[in-house]
């Protein structure tokens, strides 16, 4: 049974003009060990899925219609707030894109790991080393040494001096190292990372990724990676969704779908990746931007940017195909198998 | 080679760094540290670097925001420090500049007519613009871009992320400039509105006759635009070399560690 399944699910927004459509049917099945990249445009929907996994997302203004999300084969849509505290920051934790918005400035490093680990100490003290009868202080300092550990294992040099530091006493891609520490002290089985790398320099981006799949190879933890930057998708994914205005239109192993994309979407952001030997002037447009989601189009939400739509693409919604076990595509006319 | 239309030679710029102590001499940290390069009239440069490396004070000291401690900036020859009160203005409407985040460099409160006709309100004197002539230019600046009528009295909230970089960059050209500064036009942009911007500026420079200095991190998208990169890093140039022979051959550790740095496509 997969890790996480997530099942025809479909989500509203409210907003002033109306309520938008923003999740449209998503599918995804992940499995323990696997690293998802979550592809897509800005205002694909890529950002709430993962919110939604973690129940993050504020309701009202969101509106679950219908769909299930299925954690470890438990519907997290119908678990209550104290359950989904516990797992969180245990089972499933999650990483944001900008590192400095995610730490409190007044409190110190050292602090913010420990706090985290004292909490999932609480419920399961043997992630801390210790047995159900240990004393809060007993708690509070192994979760302290716990977070000097997590410090070091993330590469961060002379740990047990800089966790007294403040986080604006660290380096942008210092204080992404202490966040991923943060999301991996509960030992997660499911790691949400919201476009990690997003906010640093290239030089860090590599550093970075290489960290991450190291940390979770090791673990087995299943990753579900939000990023728009199909480069980064290469670079570390076992598997990749392409999802346009909150639908998964491509989905597979990394290498089948980059390889022989079939969808016309993911043939386009492919194309609009700036390659070697392209000439100046030769890079290709998406024309269009992604669809209003109060009214959207009917039929393949695609169609009116598609340079391959037909009459048909307007009425009906594409199903998805099964091309390969490791390969789908939910497209009428997908490319054909490149040579 | 096209004659240089730039001159950056040994400019250094020191920031003085807050008090450690009230009986220690302040220290001061070099930004820029004996920067040399060239920028060829018609051509694009790029300049690389992490952050930190000083690819900011460099776009600032050319724009003339920021005075420099030692070298000189030259300017088809003349050095942009030693210019009077007019010469700073000619300078600026001759060089203008496109920033990262469209969102941080428009005020919100401006309808997009008021945005780009800004600048020419300011060069009033020297271009002498009546309020009609200025509205017309500005439509024909919003055609250049791909914007219409219908975008003319809209606010920046009312357009998406890549339709307001378009308005920044008719912001830019609304004074004729010779030469454009590039600090990261497309890092805040999705690939496919990266890719409609990056072929509007190449657009732009080959109607126009246009000079860019591209400043960026993200290597493909400089290997695509520029003609010559130049790679700086704590404040020094550590290479500088024709795009092509910089990918394929680089000479400095530090840019190999950034070439193979970058995200690749290839399995």
């Amino acid at each position: 049974m997969a890790l996480l399944h997530i099942d025809q699910l479909h989500l509203a927004m409210r907003s002033f003009e109306g309520e938008a459509h923003v999740l449209n049917g998503v599918d995804l099945q992940v499995n323990p060990g696997e690293i998802w990249g979550l592809a897509g445009e800005t205002g694909c929907g890529k950002s709430v899925t993962g919110l939604s996994v973690s129940r993050l997302l504020a309701t009202p203004p969101a509106r679950y219609l219908s769909g299930r999300i299925l954690f470890d084969g438990q519907d997290v849509l119908t678990l209550n707030e104290a359950a989904m505290r516990r797992l969180r920051g245990r089972a499933i934790s999650m990483i944001f894109q900008d590192p400095a918005t995610n730490l409190n400035p007044v409190l110190r490093v050292g602090e913010q790991i420990a706090d985290v680990a004292y909490q999932i100490g609480r419920h399961a003290p043997e992630v801390l080393g210790l047995d159900a009868q240990a004393s809060r202080s007993q708690r509070r300092h192994a979760a302290q040494a716990l977070g000097i550990r997590m410090l070091e294992r993330v590469g961060i040099a002379d740990a047990a001096r800089r966790a007294r530091d403040y986080p604006h006493q660290f380096s942008g891609g210092m204080r992404q190292r202490v966040l991923i520490a943060m999301a991996l002290v509960g030992q997660p089985r499911l790691l949400i990372a919201d476009e990690p790398t997003t906010a640093l320099d290239v030089t860090l981006q590599a550093q970075i990724l290489a960290l991450l799949s190291d940390l979770v190879r090791d673990s087995g933890t299943a990753v579900l990676m939000i990023t728009h930057n199909l480069g980064v998708v290469a670079q570390i994914c076992s598997h990749v969704a392409v999802m346009y205005a909150g639908h998964v239109v491509e989905s597979g192993r990394t290498r089948d779908v980059l390889k022989s994309a079939r969808h016309p979407y993911t043939r386009a952001l492919l194309a609009a990746l700036p390659r070697p030997g392209l000439a100046r002037g030769q890079l290709a447009n998406l024309p269009g931007r992604v669809p209003d989601l109060i009214h959207p189009p009917s039929g393949c939400r695609f169609a009116p940017r598609c340079p391959r739509a037909t009459s048909a693409c307007s009425v009906q919604t594409p199903g998805t195909t099964v091309l390969s076990p490791t390969h789908q595509v939910a497209c009428l006319y997908p490319h054909e198998e490149p040579a | 080679m096209t004659s240089p239309l730039i001159e950056v030679r040994g400019v250094s710029r020191r920031y003085a760094l807050a008090r450690e102590s009230l009986w220690q001499p302040r220290r001061s940290l070099n930004a820029l540290d004996g920067v040399s390069l060239t920028v060829r009239a018609g051509q694009t440069l790029g300049v690389v670097g992490e952050s930190g490396s000083g690819k900011s004070t460099l776009t600032r000291c050319l724009l003339g925001l920021e005075r420099v401690d030692a070298g000189q900036i030259l300017y088809r020859g003349e050095d942009i420090a030693l210019q009077d009160a007019a010469g700073r203005r000619r300078h600026a409407s001759r060089m203008q500049v496109v920033f990262q985040d469209p969102n941080a460099s428009m005020n919100p409160r401006m309808t997009v007519h008021d945005i780009v006709a800004e600048g020419m309100v300011i060069h009033q004197q020297d271009l002498g613009l009546d309020s009609a002539a200025r509205t017309a230019r500005v439509l024909v600046l919003l055609d250049q871009v791909g914007l219409g009528r219908d975008h003319l009295y809209r606010h920046p909230h009312e357009l998406s992320g890549g339709q307001r970089q378009r308005v920044c960059i008719a912001r830019a050209l609304a004074l004729n400039p010779e030469c454009l500064i590039l600090d990261e036009p497309t890092s805040a942009l999705d690939v496919s509105v990266q890719a409609q911007v990056l072929n509007l500026l190449h657009e732009m420079q080959r109607s126009l006759g246009l000079t860019y200095v591209f400043v960026s991190h993200d290597l493909s998208v400089v290997r695509y635009l520029c003609d010559e990169v130049v790679v700086l890093r704590r404040g020094q140039v550590v290479e500088a070399a024709p795009t092509q022979s910089l990918f394929e051959h680089p000479q400095n550790d530090y840019t190999r560690t950034l070439i193979q740095s970058m995200p690749d496509l290839a399995f």
